[in-house]
């Protein structure tokens, strides 16, 4: 079996990947899934929010994943799902990239001349966290909890704590109050929310669910079943215990990089997905990334929006042919347009996507860059800076952690491209 | 589901075993094989919980065990029969070797004498090597090591597969299994012994203790009351298959007065284990990890592998070991009361597991136990869960024939749906999600469950076997008796 591009995950960004690259005349395009149905995430986030930036409109996650997997069958693209994508032989910078599929209809190979890696990005759980006790059943985190009450129909009667205070954690909050559960409290170790004012105050005065703030999980406690939590202010020490029979930890992601990292791409220090210049384009010719895969977790049309423009990318590998001219540069040698320039966050902001620069690269997806802060800076300005020289600097209003920090992209022109490394901090 | 299970039964079973941990499941197995009837007694709904199921799952030569032990005796004995059985079986072992490293210059010197004592203990392979060899091996070992030990024969494996292997063919040559069934009293007779379990009354001629943790109680139901279990726990830290490429052999720590040590080894599944922590406690089900435990485990793994702290953590874990005050087993068998106590088993009962079971079949057939003396059975075959071979994923004409096998549900651990079908539908199927991951890996993976936990539970609910739900139900009940 042969594809001109290979689409791994159908999910927003996967799927609006497909829809473009079918418009831009890409031939044939395979997107494959495990899942057994396309739509990702939203397919089990059945609240209202979806599509405000790619779609102009307003759906409910099931209704927008619905949306996209219908436009990709409509553009032509070949979806495949229930497959697993369980081996590559190596990434082939000249092309075409050999992969091993596995369904129930067996185990095939298939030939791509582009491969775009859309998998997107999970909640780190309990363990990963280190938080420490008994293990009971009744701890998940928002994505089994989902996946429990709205895919296999799911209640939750009891007592709930939800672990985190961002966007997905409120999104849980409503999961668990449609499963029949009483949510306690949302948790964080943070001094405040993180998500918008607008949610907390309807949990608050709809949902009568407060936000504990300053406030960590300190052990798990429940023999064969959840007796409930040890909580402890971060401020005081001051522990205590709040029985429940549910905890969902929410949040905290990571990408879900496996197969970035086991094909051997170039990875991202920050953001620990594949590393990525502004065409989303990755460290081997020929294969891009996009989606939470690159930046764990923006909303899913931010992640839609992503895979458009890298599907523009992927079109224009494809028009250069496979080479690109670069075989004779050894094959993995530099894109078109010369090197590509790291681009790091420094700490206390944590990642920035995209994190390569090339010379005559286009402009980032939106035009911007998409940072991470660990702290909140109610006003800052963000410095981006190479050998010592200052390239720009702009101010940057209310930043707050989990929460993205856009950094435009108009200094790209002024950075040195055999300089050295070029970094962006708060100043 | 009848059986010797009530006072009314018209013949005691010659040997009920208290304990189905990995020691009480090879002890059935022998003694099943040779036509022996017994009962195989547990509080808990599976084989294998207790100790056998949170361990560092290694397979030990015994090269450090005390020369001129019993337990020396049986490790020797023992790992060298499981390595055997687990090729015949199915059951995942990799012989990746062991380095014992050395980071100062104390445990330096430390280093000839633990070489001298493993050739005592019969294991004459081990040979020092220097830094230079010892980072060639080892290119991602953190800084400052000074040399090693090379022990070639240690190996890694499964350590649920096992237990699991033992019991499917104790329960094949007719020994009955009646798990749920906490032992709170035994009667002593001159004739039989009656076993009072919460689940009813177990005649039989002879008792065999093998309860692990809780081998001080029943020898004291027994008229012994010879020793004290103190449990001492071991917490450990499983991290993602992405940390595996890190290192190749186990590394373990140099024992020296001062500190005990962590050791970092691959698993059979493709991951890395760090751990064990050592602290006694009164609590003999307390498997709870700790903050500080945790947090000692991360930096000691810092230290040895320094990238190890730049990868996921997939699993916490704590499991109880049950030493006793005396250093080697205590193994013996009084013909007077038809007693066999197999205790203090402590950390090695999976590596002397086979080598225990031959011993207590001599020893019971000394003390008149009748054998059939038939040769050894082929052991059962048993689904394949470690990572180096073959899947079912990966097996195309396996998936051609039943396309249940390309169906992959966990896809952390690519576990599909056939082999959760399989495992159900066995002479030995789980009573919960927990037991089906002790048997395919399902949920066992980096994702905790955020992909297939919904559909893991629904199959399950679904599939298990209608003896396991009635058994759910009655609350109490075996869940699984030969057929």
């Amino acid at each position: 079996m042969n594809a001109d591009v290979l689409v791994v995950g159908a999910g927003p960004a996967g799927l609006a990947a497909a829809v473009e690259l079918r418009k831009l005349g890409a031939g044939r395009v395979l997107v494959v899934d495990r899942d057994e149905a396309a739509g990702g995430i939203p397919r089990h986030s059945a609240h209202t929010g979806f599509g405000a930036r790619d779609l102009r409109r307003v759906l409910t996650g099931p209704a927008y994943a619905r949306r996209y997997a219908d436009a990709a069958a409509a553009a032509g693209a070949d979806i495949l799902l229930g497959t697993t994508m369980t081996g590559w032989d190596g990434p082939a910078p000249r092309g075409p990239h050999r992969v091993t599929l596995t369904s129930e209809a067996g185990v095939r190979a298939v030939d791509a001349s582009a491969v775009l890696l859309a998998t997107g990005c999970r909640e780190r759980p309990r363990s990963a966290r280190l938080v420490p006790g008994d293990r009971p059943p009744g701890v998940m985190t928002t994505g089994e909890l989902q996946r429990r009450v709205y895919l296999a129909g799911q209640r939750l009667p009891g007592r709930a704590l939800v672990v985190g205070a961002e966007h997905v954690s409120f999104s849980a909050m409503v999961t668990l109050a449609h499963a029949g559960a009483r949510v306690l409290a949302l948790i964080t170790d943070r001094p405040r929310h993180t998500s918008y004012a607008g949610f907390a105050l309807a949990a608050s005065l709809r949902w009568r669910v407060p936000v504990w703030r300053s406030t960590m999980v300190r052990q798990v406690t429940g023999r064969g079943r959840l007796e409930g939590v040890e909580l402890a202010d971060t401020r005081t020490g001051a522990a205590r215990f709040v029985p429940c029979d549910v905890v969902v930890f929410t949040g905290d992601w990571i990408p879900d990089h496996e197969l970035a990292r086991t094909a051997g791409l170039a990875m991202d220090p920050g953001t620990r997905g594949p590393a990525v210049d502004t065409a989303l384009e990755t460290s081997v010719p020929g294969v891009f990334a996009a989606g939470n895969l690159v930046h764990a977790a923006e909303t899913a049309d931010v992640a839609a929006l992503g895979g458009r423009h890298a599907a523009r990318g992927i079109a224009e590998f494809l028009r250069r042919g496979a080479d690109g001219g670069r075989a004779a540069a050894g094959g993995r040698g530099p894109a078109p347009g010369g090197a590509r320039l790291p681009l790091t966050a420094e700490p206390p902001l944590r990642w920035v996507a995209p994190n390569l620069l090339r010379a005559g690269g286009p402009a980032p997806p939106r035009g911007r860059f998409i940072l991470r802060s660990d702290v909140f800076a109610r006003l800052a300005r963000l410095e981006v800076r190479q050998d010592g020289r200052r390239l720009a600097t702009v101010p940057s209003f209310g930043i707050r952690p989990d929460r993205p920090v856009r950094l435009s992209a108009s200094w790209t022109g002024r950075a040195d491209p055999g300089g050295g490394p070029v970094t962006v901090r708060l100043a | 589901m009848t059986g010797a299970t009530e006072t009314g039964d018209a013949r005691p079973a010659d040997v009920a075993i208290i304990g189905a941990g990995v020691v009480g499941t090879a002890i059935a197995r022998a003694l099943a094989c040779q036509d022996v009837s017994c009962v195989l007694i547990d509080a808990a709904n599976d084989v294998g919980t207790g100790t056998s199921k949170a361990n560092t799952a290694i397979l030990h030569t015994g090269f450090d065990a005390v020369p001129g032990s019993l337990e020396s005796r049986l490790l020797r004995r023992g790992s060298a029969l499981l390595a055997d059985y687990a090729r015949r079986a199915g059951i995942p072992v990799e012989r990746t070797g062991a380095l014992l490293v050395a980071w100062t210059p104390e445990q330096q010197a430390e280093l000839p004498t633990i070489a001298d004592k493993a050739r005592r203990n019969g294991v004459t392979d081990v040979h020092p090597i220097g830094a230079g060899e010892l980072y060639r091996r080892e290119p991602h070992l953190g800084p400052g090591a000074l040399g090693a030990l090379v022990i070639p024969g240690e190996s890694i494996i499964c350590p649920w597969t096992t237990p699991l292997a033992y019991a499917t063919q104790a329960l094949a040559a007719g020994a009955r299994l009646r798990l749920r069934s906490r032992v709170t009293g035994i009667r002593v007779g001159r004739a039989e012994h009656q076993v009072v379990t919460g689940t009813g009354v177990v005649r039989c001629r002879w008792v065999v203790n093998a309860a692990g943790l809780h081998s001080d109680t029943i020898d004291a139901m027994m008229g012994g009351g010879r020793f004290t279990i103190r449990p001492r726990r071991g917490e450990l830290i499983v991290f993602d298959k992405l940390a595996r490429a890190l290192l190749s052999s186990i590394l373990l720590p140099v024992p020296t007065a001062r500190t005990k040590g962590v050791l970092v080894a691959p698993t059979v599944y493709g991951n890395v284990l760090l751990g064990p922590t050592a602290e006694d406690l009164p609590d003999r089900e307390d498997v709870a990890t700790t903050a500080a435990g945790l947090t000692g485990l991360m930096a000691a793994g810092r230290r040895i592998l320094p990238r190890l702290a730049g990868e996921e953590v997939t699993a916490t874990y704590a499991g109880l070991r049950a030493a006793t005050a005396d250093r080697d087993y205590q193994i013996d068998v009084d013909p007077a009361r038809r007693y066999a106590c197999v205790a203090g088993i402590r950390s090695t009962g999976l590596s002397a597991s086979l080598g225990i079971a031959e011993h207590v079949t001599g020893l019971l057939a000394d003390a008149g136990l009748h054998l059939a003396g038939r040769p050894e059975p082929d052991p059962p075959v048993m689904p394949y869960i470690g990572q180096a071979g073959p899947r079912p994923y990966q097996d195309a004409a396996r998936i051609a024939a039943d396309p249940e096998y390309g169906r992959i549900v966990c896809h952390c651990e690519r576990v599909t749906r056939g082999e959760i079908r399989d495992a159900l539908a066995g002479p030995l199927p789980p009573a919960d999600t927990d037991g089906l991951r002790r048997r395919t890996r399902v949920l066992n993976g980096r994702c905790q469950g955020f992909y297939c936990a919904a559909t893991v539970s629904a199959l399950f609910a679904r599939g298990a076997p209608a003896p396991a739900r009635a058994a759910r139900a009655a609350a109490g009940a075996a869940t699984a008796e030969p057929a």
